[in-house]
């Protein structure tokens, strides 16, 4: 088979998986060896493709010549699909080549499970030695550690990649076993428990020696498949924060379900992808990362499923209303960052801006603030930034209409003059 | 007793400096200041203020005493595209003397805060480009065409450098029409009126379709969303990317010469610079 239809193929079956980012490793040049990963402290976007996701990494299968049955995956043993495989020297061959153009920042290697995890595990860790140490690549490499793959090798892979991941898929034990009946959730764990505390003494080491070996220093991540399954948004959100406090991961990805096959156990093929769903875990994973929430505050019992129709920290605000408004020139930090429309940039820049004198509505905007959220919320200097005072009802709305102009039209409702009266 | 008058100076952020220093000695307000280049005939009285390193130090200096991050943000924000910076930043000094370094805290400020808008114009464009830019290689030469608003190559210069630094590689702004050449852990950045890249060999050819066939299959056709697409990687970027060229275009340059070699043709005001030129011309075959 010619390179580019296997580059088509195992591009094809790798594209989805939404991990795709090279920040997190810092490694500059080094005598002898291509690249470097030091411009990817915060990642690097080298192209956007057709559905807006960023591409950064040659995200490539080795090979999807898959043993496994999982019903959701396109690369299912008994899906009648094209098989393809790469050779150690093609893969490496191909990464340089993109790299050196600056058309990605590295290689981004997953494996479908050819006869077992450990044999796929040492395939990877043949192809990834022969690219760091032949031909000498020293950019960013994201491995997937399959598995079900014995802890010698996943060390191994661990030392010759920047960063691992292990996909959960399926955000529950029940789903596991219907859908993927030869994973299971033991299974997935162990090897994040294994990347998690070798990373970590790894860690520890480099602090005593400055050579010793790195161990996947940009971390682990994982991805959640949504829409698949009858989870609701608050089960995934309370896996996530226990993944990010637990696990100790770098990230946790969702990934819309696109209907890849027919079966009775999954959504019908025409099912759309849950777009705004996905949308709205991103930003409730925004709120535990950066802006202090924890998943309890964002959903509970009466509310497992987020509103469509307003972001996660507007419906928060909306549920909290003896916590505003907000006096922006006395305000902590902490007490800003809870307020719609002013994220972590504008916060801290408030911060600096207000110790030379009061702070009132016209600055905040030339802050940054989003003032057509914020405004609700705030006071400056006890004035309210809008002169209305309004109801709880009245600020929703209002809130719905701002963020009606960004969403997709199915989702946004249809006005009508007729059926709303009375 | 400040009067009005306008400054020409020679385009250079030591010049600039200067006529921060003429405005000070002479007392005097200037309404406009402007480089050589864009001069216009006007009624007011036109002073050309000379280029004077002692005195540009001697307002660097005086910067400096009051903060340490002054001087980088200035001249970051000389390369940037804002119009008429440098009555900008002249204007921004003069309150700066006056108020103290308390003043920089002052992010809301009407002549401080179009300089940090600004400022956070180019290091968008400096981040998109790091990524945006596609290396073409002839003989072993990396060699790529942008056309950014603000004058990045400055700001781009560490981050290639380090990341191609076994390579030898030049970058041309074709906006501002000067160049980065790279070569041997040396770097520098020339004027160059014009740029011709040589038609693509085999290898090249192949990468190129390679990476296009990357790109046209990692989309996703059920998201396919090509508004969010133009959000993070705005159309102006497409015209010097790779995926977005037809099959028989060359991404840099217009022209494609005939003899397969890089032509240089050196900076016009500055004839000096041709020396460089042979330095990353490729060996003869």
């Amino acid at each position: 088979m010619e390179l580019p239809d296997k580059l088509t193929i195992l591009a094809d079956a790798a594209k989805y998986d939404a991990a795709c980012t090279s920040s997190g490793a810092k490694r500059g040049h080094r005598a002898g060896m291509i690249g470097c990963t030091s411009s990817s402290v915060m990642g690097c976007c080298h192209t956007f493709s057709a559905d807006g996701r960023c591409v950064t990494l040659l995200k490539v299968l080795l090979s999807n010549d898959c043993c496994y049955d999982c019903k959701y995956c396109v690369n299912r043993r008994t899906n009648d699909t094209p098989r393809a495989s790469f050779t150690p020297e093609e893969l490496a061959e191909l990464t340089i080549g993109f790299y050196r153009r600056n058309y990605i920042e590295g290689l981004f290697l997953s494996s479908a499970v050819l006869g077992s995890p450990d044999r796929t595990t040492e395939l990877m860790i043949r192809a990834l030695s022969l690219l760091r140490n032949e031909y000498r690549f020293n950019g960013y490499i994201h491995a997937k550690a399959i598995p079900g793959a014995s802890r010698e090798l996943i060390t191994q892979l661990g030392l010759l990649a920047d960063r691992l991941s292990v996909n959960i898929e399926l955000p529950s034990e029940a789903s596991l076993k219907s859908l993927a009946p030869n994973k299971t959730k033991k299974a997935i764990l162990a090897p994040m428990r294994q990347i998690r505390d070798q990373a970590a003494e790894s860690k520890a080491e480099l602090v005593k020696y400055r050579s010793a070996p790195r161990f996947a220093p940009a971390g682990q991540s994982t991805q959640l498949i949504v829409g698949a399954t009858g989870e609701s948004d608050r089960h995934i959100l309370n896996l996530t924060e226990a993944l990010y406090g637990q696990y100790r991961l770098k990230r946790v990805f969702y990934s819309a379900y696109v209907p890849v096959a027919e079966n009775t156990l999954l959504p019908s093929l025409d099912t759309k992808p849950p777009l705004l769903r996905e949308h709205r875990l991103y930003q409730a994973d925004w709120l535990l990362r950066f802006y202090g929430f924890r998943a309890e505050e964002l959903l509970d019992e009466s509310q497992p499923d987020f509103d469509p129709r307003l972001d996660p920290k507007c419906c928060w605000a909306l549920r909290h209303p003896e916590f505003f408004p907000v006096e922006v020139n006395r305000a902590d930090y902490e007490a800003l960052l809870r307020v719609p429309g002013v994220g972590v940039v504008s916060a801290k820049r408030i911060l600096v801006a207000r110790r030379t004198g009061p702070l009132h509505a016209d600055d905040l905007r030339k802050l940054g603030v989003v003032m057509k959220r914020a405004q609700y919320f705030l006071t400056c200097s006890g004035e309210l930034a809008t002169p209305l005072r309004l109801s709880c009802a009245g600020v929703a709305a209002n809130l719905m209409a701002v963020e009606r102009a960004a969403l997709p039209p199915e989702q946004a409702e249809q006005l009508s003059l007729f059926d709303r009266v009375g | 007793m400040w009067q009005s008058v306008i400054y020409q100076y020679d385009g250079s952020f030591e010049g600039l400096l200067c006529c921060i220093f003429e405005s000070y000695t002479k007392k005097e307000r200037p309404t406009a200041i402007f480089c050589d280049e864009d001069a216009l005939p006007c009624l007011f009285e036109i002073r050309m203020v000379p280029t004077v390193p002692e005195h540009a130090q001697r307002v660097e200096r005086s910067l400096r005493k009051l903060s340490p991050t002054v001087m980088p943000f200035l001249r970051r924000v000389y390369l940037t595209c804002l119009p008429e910076r440098e009555i900008a930043i002249y204007r921004f000094v003069v309150k700066l003397y006056r108020e103290g370094a308390p003043y920089l805290t002052r992010l809301s400020d009407e002549d401080y805060q179009p300089l940090l808008r600004a400022v956070r114009h180019m290091s968008a464009e400096v981040e998109h480009l790091r990524g945006f830019v596609r290396f073409s290689i002839h003989d072993g030469i990396l060699s790529a065409t942008i056309d950014p608003k603000n004058r990045v190559l400055p700001m781009l210069r560490a981050h290639f450098c380090e990341r191609c630094h076994d390579e030898r590689f030049f970058i041309y702004d074709r906006t501002h029409r000067e160049a980065l050449l790279y070569a041997d852990g040396r770097s520098r950045i020339v004027p160059l009126d014009d740029f011709e890249a040589a038609p693509p060999d085999a290898e090249e050819t192949g990468y190129r379709q390679l990476w296009k066939r990357f790109y046209d299959t990692v989309a996703i056709k059920e998201r396919i969303n090509p508004k969010l697409r133009m959000t993070h990687m705005p159309k102006r970027y497409w015209r010097t990317m790779t995926e977005f060229q037809s099959e028989n275009d060359t991404v840099s340059g217009d022209g494609s010469s005939r003899d397969g070699k890089i032509v240089f043709h050196a900076g016009g005001q500055n004839g000096s610079q041709h020396g460089t030129a042979p330095a990353l011309a490729p060996p003869p075959a």
